[in-house]
């Protein structure tokens, strides 16, 4: 570390206070506050873009990657103070991006330098918004039966095919792609593309969901050209990127167990429809008793978090560990908001009043069913731990 | 502090995986039981984890003791635990030693446990469910105090040299310390489903000196709950041992047995079973670790973080024997077969210091629901 810890914890608090505008540190109403950057971003409050741009300035929206890519620079232990600190003040986080949390990882260690110095200083300030062409419409937990093709042209690939679940398709501006490139092996035949969602025969039609909302497309590629030097890694060798890529993105999922703030929204949230006993506890002695248990296993979940993250630095994690915090995490997140709803009775129904935000409560409620399918199933998950960590026969 | 065991804590669980699997395997209880040993566990073997320290693990340095913390118990616990070893060192080790810590009494019985000569019982529950009320009385008499009501459930009580006791008294709780052979008390023990074996206590109106107290007259609560906090986290690792003991034999006998011409954990319903099985103790393990790291910090969570890792390892254990039966097949209902004593154990151990329901209730009503 280049000063003494507490040095760069007082230097931190005060640049935080002095820059993080009071609306950015105000809880997020709904999705519409979080912030993802891109060429033609949108903001619910200009703050959001205030807040946005001075981070990315700084190369704290990506502390722990190195200066020259657009990063902080900061060392694990600077990252940590970082946000605590931002924690302390509550600050929002100032751009969330899938070019942060999954591409960034990918690129930093199988790019090129030209690769990394084009994409990854713009992921940093908010510039351009990713999104991820993965899952198609015969290929969604077996991944690797992906068909769409990218033809090698001499000097470009003509990339043709369908993609789905490609979430907010239709607001990126770039894609990070996977295609085959070899039809006689299946793994050893997919390569890792890059390219710009504003190219020629691109299109994307959004799904509506049980939540109401259309987060997901339909992505669709028609005789798309991408130049040779958008390939990430070695040809044929892409399905190497998308599972470091999925270890990440599996990462982060799985902190979304550890999403609000644990028994305590919920506790809130049941006293004010149901109310307490004379003993001043909740007056449903038996949703009390579903909170109770689901705050044992949200507590024990956020320790197994942290110590996922400590032998992750150490790099004494097992290779499948990834797995297992997203299968818990997420059926860990699906149970709170299972309780977030029986906790709010009928008020948590409401679709569309603007007392209850446009029903934020139950289409959070809806949008959860998602986590223990995206980013591979919670059975693949199970599959993975058998497998790889319990070692059970095929 | 990170997550995860120091070298220096890695190779204490190393030497202590080694001994007790040398020493007190599954067949070592086995053979007690089978015997119908009235103790309920080795004495001789209860020297040799003297002649390792493993005894004065939580005794300071100063008193003979390795001055070590809860982190360094739990590795030592959690082997006991794997090997379903009788030991009194949950009850000897940890909570006595944390009952006595700092009180006149370490003096006088710290030699022994250091030794292995000394096992002491911890007589807190005085109902079939523990709750943490103290309804026995010790009145003022003479120098000293008459203690009237009744203890159940203290293990090795029958046959410890010293029992702590928790009683109430005129201005709140004390702890006493008293030899098992005082006179006027009633000692029954009862063989557990685990074939281990605890105590009734009743006392009817015994006679105890003034310096049988630890600490002051009604200031009990703090070494009790030192010494409660101590069982609790103590008896989590003891249970994280018995849980992946018996996921172990599980998962080895998913390799091995054949069915339908294959070996059964290739099928994807019990290798999901198997996996959601490993994800909870996994999860179960790190809630472990951070009560013990909190404890040995003094951190104010602690006490939090001690009811989540009793409840968590109290639900993650339970499904591990459950899952370890049914995976097994009728050779696990078995008697000749181990996997059932893990499943016994597992339930005294759950029960021991407040089951996963009284944990529960104790997180919501610090959180002040």
């Amino acid at each position: 570390m280049a000063e003494d810890p507490e040095t760069f914890r007082t230097e931190t608090r005060s640049w935080l206070e002095a820059n993080c505008p009071p609306a950015m540190r105000e809880p997020m109403r709904s999705d519409k506050d979080a912030t993802w950057g891109g060429r033609n971003p949108s903001f619910a409050h200009p703050d959001q873009k205030v807040w946005m741009d001075r981070m990315g300035a700084r190369g704290w929206t990506v502390p722990d990657w190195p200066r020259e890519y657009g990063g902080g620079g900061l060392s694990a232990a600077e990252t940590k103070i970082l946000r605590e600190e931002m924690a302390r003040l509550r600050c929002r986080n100032p751009l969330n991006s899938f070019g942060i949390s999954m591409l960034g990882p990918a690129l930093l260690k199988y790019g090129t330098e030209a690769q990394k110095l084009e994409h990854l200083p713009k992921i940093a300030r908010g510039e351009i918004r990713w999104c991820q062409g993965y899952s198609e419409p015969n290929a969604g937990s077996d991944l690797a039966g992906l068909q769409t093709s990218a033809e090698d042209m001499g000097d470009h690939f003509l990339v043709n095919g369908q993609k789905v679940w490609t979430s907010y398709a239709d607001e990126a501006d770039w894609i990070f792609c996977l295609v085959r490139t070899d039809r006689t092996t299946k793994q050893g035949g997919i390569s890792f593309l890059l390219f710009d969602m504003a190219s020629e025969g691109v299109s994307t039609k959004p799904i509506l969901l049980i939540s109401g909302y259309s987060p997901f497309c339909e992505t669709f590629f028609d005789n798309v050209k991408v130049p040779k030097a958008n390939l990430l890694g070695d040809l044929n060798k892409g399905w190497d990127v998308a599972k470091y890529l999925l270890g990440h993105e599996r990462e982060m999922i799985s902190g979304m167990g550890l999403g609000g703030s644990g028994g305590n929204a919920l506790v809130e949230g049941a006293l004010r429809t149901i109310g307490a006993d004379e003993g001043g506890r909740l007056a449903d002695p038996l949703l009390r008793a579903q909170i109770a248990l689901f705050e044992v296993r949200a507590r024990a979940f956020a320790a197994m978090s942290e110590r996922f993250i400590d032998e992750l630095k150490a790099g004494r994690a097992h290779p499948a560990q990834p797995s297992m915090m997203k299968y818990y995490g997420t059926e860990l997140n699906k149970t709170r908001h299972e309780l977030v709803m029986a906790a709010g009775g009928s008020d948590a129904l409401e679709w569309e009043s603007e007392a209850s935000n446009h029903g934020a409560t139950p289409r959070a409620w809806l949008r959860t069913k998602a986590n223990s399918i995206e980013g591979g199933t919670s059975e693949i998950q199970l599959n993975i731990i058998a497998k790889r960590i319990l070692e059970l026969p095929s | 502090m990170p997550l995860y065991l120091t070298d220096e804590q890695a190779m204490l669980r190393d030497t202590a995986r080694d001994f007790v699997a040398e020493h007190a395997p599954v067949s070592h209880m086995r053979a007690l039981r089978d015997a119908g040993d009235s103790t309920g566990f080795s004495r001789g073997l209860w020297r040799q984890f003297a002649e390792l320290g493993l005894t004065g693990i939580l005794i300071p340095e100063a008193q003979g003791g390795l001055g070590l913390g809860h982190v360094e118990a739990g590795v030592v616990l959690e082997e006991i635990g794997r090997n379903l070893s009788p030991s009194p060192f949950l009850a000897t080790a940890v909570g006595a030693v944390e009952a006595l810590k700092g009180s006149a009494h370490a003096d006088r019985w710290f030699p022994g446990i250091v030794a292995g000569e000394t096992v002491a019982a911890l007589a807190i529950d005085e109902g079939a469910k523990h709750n943490g009320r103290i309804a026995m009385r010790a009145e003022r008499s003479g120098n000293g105090f008459r203690l009237s009501g009744t203890k159940q459930f203290v293990a090795h009580g029958h046959v410890a040299d010293l029992l702590i006791v928790a009683a109430r008294t005129e201005g709140g709780t004390t702890l006493f310390a008293l030899p098992r052979d005082t006179a006027g008390l009633t000692v029954t023990p009862e063989r557990l489903a685990d074939a281990g074996i605890a105590a009734r206590l009743t006392f009817d109106g015994v006679e105890v000196d003034a310096d049988a107290v630890i600490g002051e007259v009604d200031r009990g609560d703090a070494p009790l709950a030192r010494m409660l906090a101590g069982g609790r986290v103590g008896a989590s690792a003891e249970l994280l041992g018995v849980g992946g003991g018996a996921m172990d034999r599980t998962v080895s006998y998913l390799k091995e047995r054949k069915q339908f011409g294959q070996p059964i954990g290739s099928f994807q319903a019990l290798q999901h079973r198997a996996a959601h099985l490993y994800s909870e103790m996994e999860v179960a393990r790190a809630a472990v670790l951070k009560a013990q790291q909190l404890l040995d910090a003094g951190d104010p969570g602690a006490t939090d973080a001690v009811s989540v890792a009793k409840a968590m390892t109290s639900l993650a254990t339970t499904l591990a024997v459950q899952e370890g039966i049914q995976m097994h097949g009728g050779i696990g209902m078995t008697d000749e077969y181990d996997i059932g004593f893990y499943m016994k154990r597992a339930r005294v151990l759950a029960e021991l210091f407040g089951d996963a329901n009284f944990h529960a209730d104790a997180l919501a009503r610090a959180a002040g629901y």
